[in-house]
């Protein structure tokens, strides 16, 4: 009686083809934070993603309501903290509204300068950040580099490098900065005296002289670069139809080809403060885009915000020469102990990442009965699941980049 | 178009037991819906030619309650729970808010989440805000596919953001306070 071997050489290749889960995050360096991502795997391919949140929550809305409007910036900053300026404003701007506060034109005029300066540092880090997802780690060195000289400026202007609460109910903190020494950065790279003493305005000038040339140097690094493009067109495709059902707001909704800018769009308190700028809002398809970019693609929204940089650039030029001339104070005084009417509003404001909500409800007291922040990013992550369906699990990590996500803001 | 046109177009289509209120005055005026006939209104919303609300900005909820015995008599509001719905129109470049006003509990028996009919099947983003909505506020969503806790642990317990919430004194031997 013989046994009966299996022939060792079918047991080698009878590879085992079942599901498998793979756990990515929430330390994983390219989810951008606190990000877990539970993948359903079949081999290479994803089948099912599902995004995990919360690992930053501290509830900012159950604070808010205990805290007078003042009082509640400080925690708008740590929301999206690559954009604490902007977060400043559009929750300064739903407070305003709902007093039914007017903001007097220099005021105006100085937040203008201060966001756009706040959203050219934000995309720069979205731009570095983009490049580290994929594997280029120079264009997050450059990018920081120049982000450092925008966190110097505003340093000057209200001692805070990151969390700023700057823009507050009524208008800044501070005015704008008269003389300061030159930010250190800015001194080697312009080959200046390190001592030279400036106005804040003219090293801002000096800053963004500098910088607009080296954009196209970025594109010629990352925006143009084969390996660049063939990681990024093509891939997470979104529709415009499907960027809207989504709730995507700001590039990614704009990388789809919708072309809705709250600067433009939005309610009366925060277009007026944008009412004889010029600027063009971004929207993809682009001509210059390469034969491979198909529309909504993850190169659409890597390049929609690369031109805003250039945008937001020009407006800030602009505010810069109207500032001087300006009428009014850069702020109207703001109590503490301000009741709110018994009212409700809501208001957008469109920060780098897409559109900031803030809900209000008043209650005759000073406190908020309800305040309630609405993420741009939290909607433009709940994307994630259908976006990335079917890709190389290598993909991923491009997909929730080109999303540009802020898991501060997301959880709150 | 205005939130009165709005107001008019709707109680066109709709009855009067349907569209329950409006306000307005407010800063941002508001449209009250009956919460049974949420979906219903909200698919006549989004897909009506001369609205095209199709795109949903916020939906939260915010709890009317004073937990403090001695204020409750001042304070303005009777007890209960709003669900808020922002719209917009990307295309009209209007804006609406819709609100459905539920009891704090349903059946006034503490502990039992109030219900409405989710809007998921309209709005896709309505399922992570649903679920923020049921995680912080409360609030049942009947008809969602996947109503689990999105910000909190599975294991939390209360609601966050209701005016009696007391903060927990320990979780898996954190100290809370």
């Amino acid at each position: 009686m013989s046994i009966q071997v299996e022939d060792p050489r079918i047991i080698e290749f009878d590879v085992r083809t079942d599901e498998m889960l793979v756990n990515m995050g929430p330390q994983h360096p390219s989810t951008h934070g606190v990000l877990r991502l539970l993948l359903r795997t079949d081999g290479e391919i994803v089948h099912e993603v599902t995004p995990y949140i919360g690992y930053l929550h501290r509830c900012a809305e159950k604070i808010g309501e205990n805290l007078a409007a003042p009082q509640w910036v400080p925690y708008t900053d740590r929301m999206d903290y690559l954009a604490g300026m902007n977060m400043n404003l559009g929750m300064s701007l739903a407070f305003e509204k709902l007093i039914g506060m007017e903001v007097p034109e220099k005021a105006m005029t100085l937040r203008v300068i201060i966001a756009e300066l706040g959203r050219i540092a934000s995309h720069l880090v979205g731009m570095g950040a983009y490049g580290l997802d994929l594997g280029t780690f120079s264009p997050f060195l450059y990018a920081f580099r120049e982000r450092e000289i925008i966190l110097d400026l505003f340093e000057e202007a209200c001692g805070a490098r990151l969390t700023y609460s700057y823009l507050t109910v009524g208008g800044a903190t501070h005015d704008l900065p008269n003389m300061i020494e030159i930010p250190p950065g800015l001194a080697s790279l312009t080959k200046r005296d390190p001592h030279m003493q400036l106005t804040w305005t003219e090293a801002v000038l000096m800053f963004l002289d500098w910088l607009e040339p080296r954009i196209r140097e970025y594109h010629a690094l990352l925006t143009r670069n084969q390996i660049f493009i063939k990681r990024t067109a093509g891939l997470g495709v979104m529709p415009r139809e499907m960027a809207i059902d989504y709730g995507c707001t700001g590039p990614v909704l704009r990388g789809s080809g919708v072309d809705y800018d709250l600067r433009r769009d939005g309610e009366p308190i925060y277009t007026r403060m944008y009412e004889g700028y010029e600027y063009e809002v971004q929207v993809a398809p682009f001509e210059a885009a390469p034969p491979e970019v198909v529309l909504g693609d993850n190169w659409c929204r890597f390049y929609v915000r690369m031109m805003e940089v250039v945008q937001s650039i020009g407006l800030v030029r602009q505010g810069l020469a109207r500032y001087p001339d300006t009428e009014g104070e850069y702020r109207v005084p703001f109590k503490m102990n301000t009741k709110l009417p018994k009212d409700e509003c809501y208001l957008e404001t469109e920060c780098p990442r897409g559109q900031m909500g803030f809900y209000i409800v008043g209650d005759g007291k000073a406190e908020p009965l309800r305040a309630r922040a609405k993420s741009s990013c939290f909607c433009n992550l709940s994307v994630t699941a259908p976006l990335c369906e079917g890709y190389l699990l290598a993909d991923i990590p491009a997909v929730v980049g080109s999303l540009d996500i802020v898991m501060g803001e997301i959880d709150r | 178009m205005t939130t009165e046109e709005i107001h008019a177009l709707l109680l066109e289509q709709f009855s009067q037991e349907k569209i329950t209120g409006s306000n307005f005055e407010a800063i941002d005026p508001w449209i009250e819906v009956n919460p049974q006939d949420i979906v219903e209104v909200c698919e006549f919303l989004k897909h009506d030619e001369r609205l095209q609300f199709d795109h949903l900005n916020n939906l939260t909820g915010v709890d009317y309650f004073e937990p403090d015995p001695k204020k409750a008599s001042k304070f303005g509001h009777d007890p209960h729970v709003e669900v808020v719905y922002h719209l917009s129109s990307i295309e009209l470049k209007h804006r609406l808010v819709v609100k459905a006003i539920l009891p704090r509990w349903k059946d006034d028996q503490e502990g039992n989440l109030p219900e409405i009919p989710s809007v998921c099947g309209i709005w896709a983003i309505a399922d992570w805000h649903e679920r923020e909505t049921f995680d912080l506020v409360g609030i049942q969503f009947i008809g969602h596919p996947n109503l689990r806790r999105i910000l909190c642990p599975e294991d939390w317990e209360g609601h966050a953001l209701r005016k009696d919430y007391e903060m927990p004194l320990e979780y898996h031997g954190i100290r809370g306070r």
